[in-house]
């Protein structure tokens, strides 16, 4: 019987051999994957959450955005944001479940597991010390995010305001209305987040969780035309704002029997303008006729240059803007004025504008300028980095000098500045019928690029009403706290 | 000759609480930054109760295997310390100090069999009697009054405020049965019959017994849905007919026979077919949030392992809580999160070397019934622990039944420590140096009258 007992040992230790073997291979190798690690199913990941002292969010090195409490009980740290509302869309928020906007996207920093922190880690570990994140320094200017909101907030619309320092990229202002709490959605318990959290009505366009800088698109309506004359401007370089261009009060579009008409159906001028004074007065026309010349094919190209069509992160992700797809022959001249299905967000905006101050170049926007250990050190800092060149410097200077003119004599005269050289574009963009149209604004000084959007701000079409007399105010007062600071 | 190694023995016992009692006041420093204040009470008890029982093994079999004690000590002792942490996070059922007791009244039992057990070969007159009443206790869930289903088995019995797990007594009287059975009945059931392939058949009419004990298990896991049982006794009967019969047919035989009985039982019984699906994907949503017989309780204990990685979060420090039932079906996962792939490793080879001095005893016995039943109480161990531990790390589709030793509840942990006293008192009669024979000079002997 002994040779069969045998047998039967020999498979009993195969038993413990596939149970040994399989232990070490899920604890060491499967159980390590994602499956097992990051299942926001497995409520560990969610007592972890508020087991590690997180890193604070700063803005300009000074004001503290958001940071971890410490409290008693088995959730250990909280989140507060002591600014609250007015950095909401730039902090985002640190649920349970999810962290959103700079939370999310420097998460594993912020909670100290990123790779660039082992060496720090490993020094915790052996000195007994609790792991710490590290600290997130943003480039906001508090005083010029503090006026972008304050001026926004007073016209009682929803909007954006996206200021960006032309030179560098960094994003000086990121506001966005209307706006929410983010303490209430940190709170640890789940229950009560969901709660606040639907209360803000997530999957409507309305919802104030949007982030309308950078998650949302807009007809950008006559700002727009500032990327036509770039390209008009680009295409022969003998061009300035003293070339005419012609002006009817009607421009009649190929293949259809539509025409295109100037704001409020006005003649432009004397029917052959200056394209300086075409702009100055958001003629529709002369602009539609440069969209058909030029063809879809340049437009598109120009819009690529300003870095239109690419989704950013900056850190926080910015969704595509677009011309939209090439229709029949009329449709381009609507493009080049802003309409049909040209698609913006308020960041790309800002952009164009930083582009054209900045001598062509587009420098891509950054929100993060510098990362430092719980101690102080520094970890990394900015580098600014150029993202396309859109135009040459000469275009952009002849540009420049068109569009202060458009501050000094014509739409946007409400962000004059005294005693600073502002240049500047009004847009009035229609939207669904029935809805006022949106209220824009793009502009700069020589320090900061900036983009104003106040959603159906526009009392009425056809009312004197335009981007120019919602939106520039307010470019105004972000303008004068750049100046300021 | 064997040696008695008693001192070795107290050694090892001595070191089995020591550890325990570290992990014990590991538990108070983590969660409370303490030594817990019961530490003295809990130390002297497991002690208590471990010297006791090295005294009665040291007088009543002296030659016993000196591992097994302590070995058992260790498992049980750990069992105690997972779940004295996990009362400690407040995890309802969890009763550190009801386990103690039971280990108390286990150790009692296992002094007990050794007293009145002196000679393990009085079971063998007894086989049939221990037949009737392993499949008594095995049925006496489905007698009605007597029965109690909880979370939808019927394997409990109830008097009054205390239940009583039956088929975990039935095991080891059922063990007793077979090999008592195959001992007499081994030559015939041997026989050869038909050849097929390569293989030789058994007789048909031989086939009687193996069909009986596959109706009986079918039976436990259709009415009792208690499928851990059911492929326990049906593993324990195969390798047993095979060990006392050296016929590889009666285990193919065997296996045929469960994987059609359960797959036939599968297509019927919707909670036997899904555990397979809910193995091989056990992530899926729609397996997690099934109320009954879904991945819930799996996939948190993958969860605690997958948190525990190499080294373990250390006692006290993770979030074994939240896997249900932690402290019985999963305190294997609950362990491999805070001890980690290091603690299992330990925990496991720990049950490897149980299983094999129950098999060196075996080996080394003398007598057909003593290996026989040495081999199958140890292979019972190995197949229960191979059963429930590749069920919780997702190694099989899973099964419940209890962790031997570790697990909480009384009825196991009593039956476990009778299958103990079984295996010490066989090592002893293995060990203990034969009757010497009386040599004097020459060829000549001298009978005295």
């Amino acid at each position: 019987m002994n040779g069969t007992l045998k047998r039967a040992a020999v498979a009993c230790m195969a038993m413990f051999a596939l149970l040994m073997i399989n232990v070490n291979y899920f604890q060491a190798v499967r159980g390590q994957t994602d499956t097992f690690q990051n299942d926001n199913r497995d409520r560990r990941n969610y007592f972890e959450r508020y087991a590690i002292e997180r890193g604070r969010i700063t803005a300009g090195g000074k004001v503290i955005l958001a940071q971890s409490k410490e409290q008693d009980g088995s959730i250990r740290f909280v989140r507060r944001y002591a600014e609250g509302e007015l950095y909401a869309h730039v902090t985002g928020f640190f649920s349970p479940y999810t962290a959103t906007q700079i939370e999310g996207t420097e998460n594993k920093l912020l909670d100290g597991s990123s790779a660039d922190l082992l060496l720090q880690r490993g020094i915790d570990m052996f000195t007994g010390e609790p792991t710490r994140g590290a600290n997130v320094d943003l480039t906001i200017d508090p005083k010029v995010q503090k006026a972008a909101y304050d001026a926004l907030r007073q016209s009682g619309k929803r909007g954006a305001v996206v200021a960006i320092d032309p030179k560098t990229g960094a994003i000086l202002a990121m506001v966005s209305l209307p706006t929410y709490d983010p303490n209430v959605l940190s709170d640890p318990d789940p229950g009560k987040v969901t709660k606040a959290y639907e209360a803000l009505d997530p999957k409507s366009l309305d919802t104030p969780l949007l982030n309308r800088t950078t998650e949302r698109t807009y007809a950008p309506g006559s700002t727009f035309k500032v990327v036509t004359t770039a390209a008009w401007l680009e295409d022969d370089s003998s061009r300035d704002g003293n070339t005419n261009v012609d002006a009817p009060t009607r421009l009649s579009l190929p293949s259809t029997s539509a025409t295109l008409p100037n704001y409020g159906g006005a003649a432009c001028g004397g029917g052959n303008v200056p394209m300086a004074y075409a702009l100055q007065k958001s003629c529709n026309t002369p602009y539609g006729k440069i969209g058909l010349e030029l063809g879809y094919e340049k437009m598109l190209e120009q819009t690529e240059k300003f870095g239109i069509g690419q989704s950013l992160q900056v850190p926080i992700p910015v969704v595509a803007s677009s011309l939209g797809p090439q229709e029949d022959p009329a449709a381009i001249a609507m493009s080049a004025i802003g309409q049909r299905s040209v698609q913006m967000t308020p960041l790309q905006m800002a952009m164009i504008a930083a582009g054209i101050a900045n001598d062509g170049k587009v420098m891509k926007p950054y929100l993060v300028n510098r990362i430092t250990n719980h101690k102080g050190d520094e970890l990394s800092a900015a580098d600014p980095e150029e993202l396309s060149e859109a135009m040459s410097a000469e275009s952009a200077q002849k540009l420049k000098a068109m569009m202060v003119s458009v501050v000094n004599e014509g739409t946007a005269r409400a962000a004059q500045v005294p005693g600073l050289e502002v240049g500047g574009k009004t847009g009035t963009a229609e939207t669904a019928k029935g809805r006022a149209p949106h209220a824009w604004f793009i502009g700069f000084s020589d320090k900061v690029a900036l983009a104003v959007l106040v959603e159906s701000g526009a009392a009425s079409v056809g009312a004197e009403a335009t981007g120019g007399g919602v939106a520039a105010p307010i470019a105004k007062s972000v303008l004068e706290a750049v100046q300021s600071r | 000759m064997p040696a008695k190694r008693r001192v070795a023995q107290l050694v090892m016992l001595a070191f089995a609480v020591l550890i325990v009692m570290g992990a014990y006041a590991n538990v108070g420093l983590a969660i409370d930054e303490q030594v817990p204040s019961g530490m003295l009470t809990y130390g002297l008890g497991l002690g208590g109760f471990m010297l006791a029982a090295y005294l009665v093994l040291a007088k009543f079999a002296p030659w016993a295997d000196p591992l097994l004690l302590p070995l058992v000590t260790l498992v049980n002792g750990l069992g105690l310390v997972m779940i004295f942490r996990l009362e400690r996070a407040e995890m309802p059922g969890a009763s550190a100090t009801t386990q103690l007791l039971y280990t108390g009244i286990g150790v009692v039992l296992f002094a007990v069999t050794l007293l009145a057990l002196r000679d393990h070969r009085t079971l063998q007159r007894l086989t049939y009697t221990s037949g009737f009443v392993g499949l008594f206790l095995l049925v006496s869930p489905l007698i009605p009054g007597l029965g109690k289903t909880i979370n939808g088995a019927k394997i409990w019995i109830g008097f009054g405020p205390f239940t009583i797990q039956p088929a975990e007594f039935a095991k080891i009287a059922l063990v007793v049965f077979f090999a008592g059975y195959l001992v007499a009945k081994r030559d015939v059931l041997a026989l050869a019959g038909r050849r097929l392939l390569f293989i030789d058949l058994p007789r048909a009419r031989d086939l009687g017994p193996v069909l009986i004990t596959w109706g009986i298990s079918l039976g436990v896991l259709v009415l009792q849905r208690d499928l851990g049982s059911s492929l326990l006794l049906f593993g324990a009967f195969i390798v047993m007919l095979y060990i006392a019969t050296q016929r590889t047919s009666w285990v193919l035989i065997g296996i045929l026979l469960f994987v059609g009985g359960a797959f036939i039982a599968g297509q019927i019984f919707d909670h036997v077919g899904d555990r397979f699906d809910v193995w091989l994907n056990p992530g899926s949503t729609e397996f997690y949030d099934r109320e009954f017989g879904g991945s819930y309780q799996l996939m948190q204990g993958l969860f605690g392992m997958a948190n525990g990685g190499i080294l373990g979060t250390g006692l006290g420090q993770g979030h074994p809580e939240l896997i249900p039932l932690a402290f019985s079906d999963f305190i294997f996962a609950a362990t491999g999160e805070e001890l980690g792939l290091t603690g299992l490793m330990a925990l496991l080879m720990l049950y490897a070397l149980i299983v094999q001095r129950g098999l060196r005893t075996s080996l080394a016995a003398r007598e057909p019934f003593t290996k026989l039943l040495a081999g199958g109480l140890s292979f019972i161990i190995a197949w229960q622990v191979f059963i429930i531990v590749g069920g919780v790390t997702n190694l099989i589709p899973l099964t419940g039944l209890v962790t031997p030793f570790m697990s909480q509840g009384g009825s196991a942990l009593l039956a476990n420590w009778i299958l103990i006293a079984l295996l010490v008192r066989m090592s002893d009669a293995a060990r203990r140096p034969p009757p010497q024979a009386i040599q004097n000079e020459g060829l000549t002997q001298v009978f005295q009258r």
